[in-house]
């Protein structure tokens, strides 16, 4: 019963959040604002996962080629896996987890010492205010994100076949190219741009939603992260089942 | 007889099984000051956010210069919260924003007025209630509690509302701070011509800046009258709560 409370007013505040996006006033400093936190600071912890799971999957390829003869195939499978996989979820969980949380807290402290009911007495809507401007920016940030984490991830594979499991430079990067199609990328990047929706909306609805005081603030964060992983997960799935429906 | 400025009839809230308000009653003329009083959980806060539209009542007609905003919402409301200032407990200060920026918030946002001129008004409000033009750009973190009121109550007039809602104003405060806030509020409220609503549990306070006093018990308006009067009131929960006495009919509620 609580479940299903909760999925009403969860599609409550989404119908909420989607209505205050297509109406004035939009707050364009507070998005850029947004996307310097949300975007440009996750570039580091994005890219260096990015890194470590190409050469991972460089790593693991090879080691499992190897079992009958197709080590060879270690630039295609990672650019493919790269690119349709990995560059958009592990962009999105970390995202989850930087963003979501500080989305969570940042709005459920501003809940608890009424700074929410604030801006309505300063006729503000809070949902324009402090919603909109986290979507927008991480549906346009995660995409580019996952962009620069695809090809960080590339490079991460790169590195190791290069360098450590003796494939040719240049013949690595030509197998890379030559195999990766446009649809790749853009999957990757359609999925990459609905995580960031979901990351921005849970930590924000789960903001809200915090109850009591600081108990309720840490409450509010595990559940941003915890609720928006599984939702990345799940939608994932439901996406490359849609996008490459043949 | 004028219109009164704002007029609750039989508002019910309940919160699932607990009913906080239970019918309340009460009627605010233009450019008066009411307080309301009563004990911590009696629905005094639960009173103001249902006529500011945070909360919405299960039942009861909420009136505002005659007009019906039970139920409005969208522009509509943001159009009737012009009307309104409000200085919150905690001062619930943007901690993002800086003092000066917190002041001007509502003309900015609300009113689209330019920042510059924004600013220029906000350090004018921070003058009305005492305070300098350096602590315009100070962060609210780095003020005490009762600066934190002080810009609280900048940010509430700024706009020069109708009607100014104080929850609370000077719990938290020592008496002295308590007193200076006591004071700008009568000095800002008659300044802007305003019609103030304020909950207070704090008697002095209540004293000094009322010319009514209503008192919530059990969800209802269970007396009110002429601050003068209340010493006088022969209502025993009144008594009990004015002189703060442990015996009497008033039961404390454990919950909030």
């Amino acid at each position: 019963m609580t479940a299903l409370a909760h999925i009403g007013r969860l599609a409550l505040f989404t119908a909420r959040a989607l209505a205050a996006l297509v109406s004035p006033p939009i707050y364009t400093r507070l998005i850029l604002g947004q996307m310097m936190r949300i975007g440009y600071y996750s570039l580091p912890v994005v890219g260096l996962t990015a890194f470590f799971t190409g050469g991972v999957l460089a790593l693991q390829i090879y080691l499992g080629g190897n079992r009958f003869g197709a080590e060879s195939i270690v630039p295609q499978v990672v650019v493919l896996a790269v690119t349709r996989e990995l560059g958009p979820v592990i962009a999105g969980l970390m995202i989850a987890g930087r963003v979501g949380a500080a989305i969570a807290a940042e709005i459920g402290t501003m809940k608890v010492t009424e700074q929410i009911d604030a801006l309505t007495t300063l006729a503000t809507n809070p949902t324009k205010y402090l919603v909109v401007p986290r979507i927008v920016a991480a549906v346009i940030c995660m995409p580019i994100l996952t962009a620069i984490g695809d090809s960080i991830g590339v490079l991460g594979g790169y590195v190791v076949s290069v360098y450590n499991l003796g494939f040719t430079g240049s013949v690595y990067l030509k197998n890379t190219v030559d195999f990766a199609h446009s649809d790749d990328i853009t999957s990757g990047l359609i999925k990459a741009a609905v995580f960031g929706f979901i990351v921005a909306l849970l930590g924000c609805y789960n903001g809200f939603n915090s109850k009591g005081g600081a108990q309720g603030v840490g409450n509010a964060t595990t559940n941003a992260v915890v609720s928006s992983s599984i939702l990345i997960l799940a939608a994932d799935y439901v996406l490359t089942a849609l996008l490459f429906h043949k | 007889m004028s219109t009164p400025k704002i007029q609750l009839i039989g508002v019910k809230k309940r919160f699932g099984a607990k009913v906080v308000l239970d019918g309340v009653d009460l009627t605010i003329e233009p450019r008066s000051s009411l307080v309301i009083i009563g004990g911590s959980g009696t629905g005094k806060s639960v009173t103001i956010k249902s006529i500011l539209g945070i909360l919405r009542p299960d039942e009861g007609t909420i009136l505002v210069d005659g007009e019906d905003i039970t139920h409005i919402n969208g522009g509509a409301r943001d159009k009737v919260m012009e009307k309104f200032g409000m200085l919150f407990q905690g001062g619930a200060l943007f901690d993002s924003l800086p003092v000066w920026e917190n002041v001007a918030f509502g003309l900015i946002q609300g009113r689209g007025m330019g920042r510059k001129q924004a600013r220029d008004i906000a350090i004018q409000k921070l003058a009305k209630v005492g305070l300098t033009e350096d602590v315009a750009f100070l962060s609210p973190a780095e003020l005490s509690g009762g600066m934190q009121k002080r810009v609280g109550l900048a940010r509430a007039i700024a706009a020069d509302p109708e009607i100014i809602f104080f929850d609370e104003p000077t719990t938290g405060l020592d008496p002295i701070m308590a007193d200076i806030i006591n004071h700008l509020i009568v000095s800002t409220v008659k300044d802007v011509g305003a019609t103030a609503l304020s909950i207070t549990h704090d008697m002095v306070s209540a004293r000094k800046i009322s010319d009514k006093i209503a008192m919530l018990y059990g969800g209802k308006i269970i007396w009110q009258g002429p601050t003068g009067e209340i010493d006088n009131s022969g209502n025993p929960y009144v008594e009990q709560f004015i002189h703060g006495r442990a015996e009497g009919p008033i039961k404390m509620a454990v919950k909030a």
